[in-house]
């Protein structure tokens, strides 16, 4: 386990090196000079200048590759330039809207998937199965944005439960913070579900074909017992791989999800500092979340090998 | 549902998007870049079969071209997919475990741990938005999905005695490739190529509908939701049209795809015996 665990780890360490030098990479190849991309059409000489000094860009392609890698190592991402604060502060503020809405995304995704596709594989062939095939099937063609914009239309138009978007923040409480989050969170997660429930159906069904489960319903285990004892917990290896996966969407579908809602999140941030070429911002966010979906699929890859000791072999 | 009903329900949903977006080269009800204040947010009628817009262009041909736009960005960005995919796939599986191998491997991984639609909005955001961007942010994130499925399935039609018997025969490793492996695994890549293709419509659209797909005057589904959220209280049909357009294409490809899975993969058609 601890070779595996130290394998997975080099291997997390490479891919984020890499990942950093793609981004920087990125950002640098744009055409012309960064800090006049940033400043636009109409900056001074002077100006241009200035912010060349303040981003640094006038040291060796290598030394500011190192220095922004280095930062971003020890917490300091930069300062923004369209915000003047500092890109971590920003990061801090904005974190505690996206990930509540990824975690309540995900929260809801997994509630709904997990009894739809135990239900679906216990009456495989039958209606309910087909029913709840079909019905993900739909949910996966549906674009989370628009289905957000159904969203509003029934709950914040017509039936007017749910403002249409904002966010009053938590020190209005919980309650009132996690309203403004859940039309969000349900157009997130209903694609997800759909994924996940069909994930669900098919391992299921897979697992319920094998051999241990028969000699478990030889030994007098009914089929609910069978299922619930034995079939669930070996089935729910490729669930949770999928789970894992759907982090890394969750976390990019919010950037869209959060401009539909008007979500002072992080993935509006990202947006607005596309928009407004504030490039530090973007570099360094967009490393962030790549970082945390890397982290995310290291975990998970090190939950699988606790889970089941054949993965630990396979590296 | 039978997996030949499948199949033809999703041809069929697919053939209808596709003959609209051909059509739509050669002939619109009416011109999609004129305005026409006049006549804007117009409701169904003869004249407008499915209404107008906040600026009087009618709804149907908009949804004519504008399946035109998703079509041609999907259809290119698997084709790059492909392109890369495929041979990088194929070359890795007939020398594995080289380094050719593992650097095609790990690449691939980095890819798939990178969020795609962040980098796709980062290449846009960087590159200036367009249609040709968005087909290279959604193209590349296509290359490693064809890579593991070309390797995966080629390495195990190198185990078999019609590939040793081509080796015996002299052949080499590339022509092997060409002549044996890349035939028989046509079918799988034509299957994973329909998910691609509903899976870059969906994020063609996500991309136009943040403003960095397609620009204006060119018509796309996902700007022509961008622009009815704001009117969704007083004309939601305006918001509803162009996404039940992207559904019924997705659903489409997706069953179609799934139809074929059916049809192809011989050990689908066992177990359903």
């Amino acid at each position: 386990m601890l070779r595996y665990a130290l394998s997975r780890a080099v291997s997390l360490g490479l891919s984020l090196l890499v990942a950093s030098v793609v981004i920087f990479a990125v950002i640098e190849v744009i055409p012309g000079d960064p800090a006049a991309y940033m400043l636009g059409m109409n900056a001074t000489p002077d100006a241009v200048a200035a912010l060349r000094e303040q981003l640094g860009l006038n040291g060796t392609l290598v030394s500011r590759y190192l220095s922004w890698a280095g930062g971003m190592l020890t917490g300091d991402f930069g300062v923004s330039y369209t915000y003047k604060v500092p890109v971590a502060d920003l990061v801090a503020q904005r974190l505690w809207i996206s990930l509540p809405l990824a975690l309540y995304a995900l929260a809801l995704s997994t509630l709904i998937a997990f009894p739809v596709g135990l239900l679906a594989a216990a009456r495989r062939g039958g209606v309910t199965d087909y029913g709840i095939m079909g019905t993900t099937q739909l949910g996966i063609a549906v674009p989370n944005f628009w289905f957000a914009m159904l969203l509003v239309l029934v709950f914040a138009v017509n039936l007017r439960w749910f403002s249409a978007g904002g966010f009053p923040g938590w020190q209005g409480g919980l309650l009132p913070g996690l309203k403004a989050l859940t039309l969000p969170a349900v157009a997130l997660a209903l694609p997800q579900a759909s994924i996940l429930a069909r994930v669900m159906r098919s391992a299921l069904i897979e697992t319920l074909g094998q051999d241990y489960i028969r000699t478990a319903r030889a030994k007098g285990l009914s089929r609910r017992q069978a299922v619930l004892r034995h079939a669930l917990r070996n089935a729910l290896i490729p669930v949770l791989t999928i789970i894992g996966l759907q982090f890394s969407f969750l976390l990019a579908g919010a950037i869209i999800i959060e401009n539909v809602f008007f979500l002072p999140g992080l993935g509006r941030l990202v947006f607005q500092a596309i928009t407004q070429r504030d490039l530090i911002v973007v570099e360094s966010l967009v490393m962030l979340l790549v970082f945390a979906v890397i982290v995310v699929t290291f975990l998970v890859d090190l939950a699988y090998a606790a889970v089941d000791p054949r993965l630990r072999r396979r590296t | 549902m039978r997996p030949g009903a499948q199949l033809w329900i999703g041809a069929g949903l697919s053939a209808v998007f596709l003959l609209a977006a051909l059509l739509s080269f050669a002939w619109t009800p009416h011109d999609v870049t004129a305005l026409n204040i006049a006549d804007k947010l117009k409701p169904m009628s003869a004249t407008y079969p499915l209404g107008t817009d906040h600026f009087g262009r009618d709804i149907l041909s908009m949804l004519m071209v504008g399946a035109r736009t998703s079509i041609a960005v999907a259809l290119v960005a698997v084709g790059i997919g492909v392109g890369l995919g495929v041979p990088l796939g194929l070359l890795a599986a007939a020398n594995r475990g080289s380094l050719l191998d593992e650097v095609v491997m790990r690449g691939n991984d980095l890819i798939f741990a990178f969020p795609s639609l962040v980098i796709a909005i980062l290449i846009t955001a960087v590159f200036g938005p367009s249609a040709l961007n968005a087909i290279l942010a959604i193209g590349i994130f296509n290359v490693p999905v064809f890579a593991r499925v070309t390797r995966g399935s080629a390495l195990s039609l190198w185990t078999l005695d019609y590939v040793l018997a081509a080796r015996v025969a002299g052949k080499g490793r590339l022509r092997i490739s060409v002549e044996h492996i890349l035939p028989n695994i046509t079918n799988l890549l034509i299957v994973q190529g329909t998910i691609q293709f509903s899976l870059g419509i969906l994020a063609e659209a996500a991309l136009s509908y943040v403003g960095l797909g397609a620009q204006p005057p060119t018509p796309s589904w996902g700007r022509m939701l961008a622009e009815a959220q704001t009117m969704i209280y007083t004309n939601p049909a305006l918001a509803i049209l162009p996404g039940l357009a992207i559904v019924a294409m997705v659903l489409g490809l997706n069953l179609m795809g799934d139809g074929l899975r059916d049809l192809l993969d011989p050990r689908v058609r066992r177990a359903r015996g």
